[in-house]
């Protein structure tokens, strides 16, 4: 499996390392910066990692969808530093022979790693930013 | 029970670097912190804004811990205050 953090994320990439003869399925999600939160204008995004950890927590994830559904292969990408609007920031691929297992487990790495991999996004707006889900 | 008191030396990132205004933060051993929930405690005391956060963990050697795990002068510990990635 391919897991790590860059500074610019390469789509290709995470396709080349994922198809084979294999796998029937291969199954891409890609997350990007919005232009806009709650109709306020984002003008950027800035992604911080605890790189150790964070690499740490994505191969429990991936580890927990190997064991859960039957894999053949699984990419969690995910970006740090300065983000426009419209940039890919994550991308979660995963390979499989038949397309439900690559569908189920790409939702799951993509929603457990929204709540548990320490990563944190700062937005910023015309007039100022703040840390989302930082405050209540 | 008896603990060895230790200067506990905290890795911070996000917003609890910023209400810090560090990113390595060195707990002194006078604080007297032995677990998790210590750590947790002496911070909200020394940076009330630590308080207004919706949630905040303590990792241990890049795990999640829990409140009554004991802290180590080798440990490598870290606030992560909510996360927002993806």
């Amino acid at each position: 499996m391919l897991i790590k953090l860059v500074e610019h994320i390469d789509l290709n990439e995470a396709y080349a390392y994922l198809n084979s003869t294999d796998a029937g399925a291969v199954n891409l999600f890609v997350g990007t910066v919005r232009n806009q939160t709650k109709g306020k204008a984002v003008v950027q995004l800035d992604f911080e990692a605890y790189d150790a950890m964070a690499i740490k927590q994505m191969e429990h994830l991936a580890n927990q969808a190997i064991r859960k559904w039957p894999l053949v292969n699984l990419a969690i990408i995910h970006a740090v530093g300065a983000k426009e609007p419209g940039t890919p920031v994550v991308v979660i691929g995963v390979a499989s022979a038949h397309r439900d297992a690559s569908f189920e487990a790409c939702r799951f790495l993509i929603d457990e790693l929204k709540k548990t991999v320490p990563i944190w996004k700062k937005e910023f707006y015309e007039d100022n930013s703040v840390w989302v889900n930082a405050h209540p | 029970m008896f603990y060895i008191q230790i200067t506990v030396k905290v890795l911070l990132f996000g917003i609890t670097r910023e209400i810090t205004g560090q990113s390595r933060l060195n707990v002194p051993a006078e604080a007297g912190i032995t677990t998790v929930k210590g750590l947790k405690s002496w911070l909200g005391m020394q940076y009330p804004a630590m308080q207004t956060l919706t949630s905040l963990a303590v990792a241990v050697d890049s795990e999640y811990a829990q409140d009554d795990d004991l802290l180590n002068a080798d440990h490598e510990i870290a606030l992560i205050p909510p996360v927002s990635g993806g």
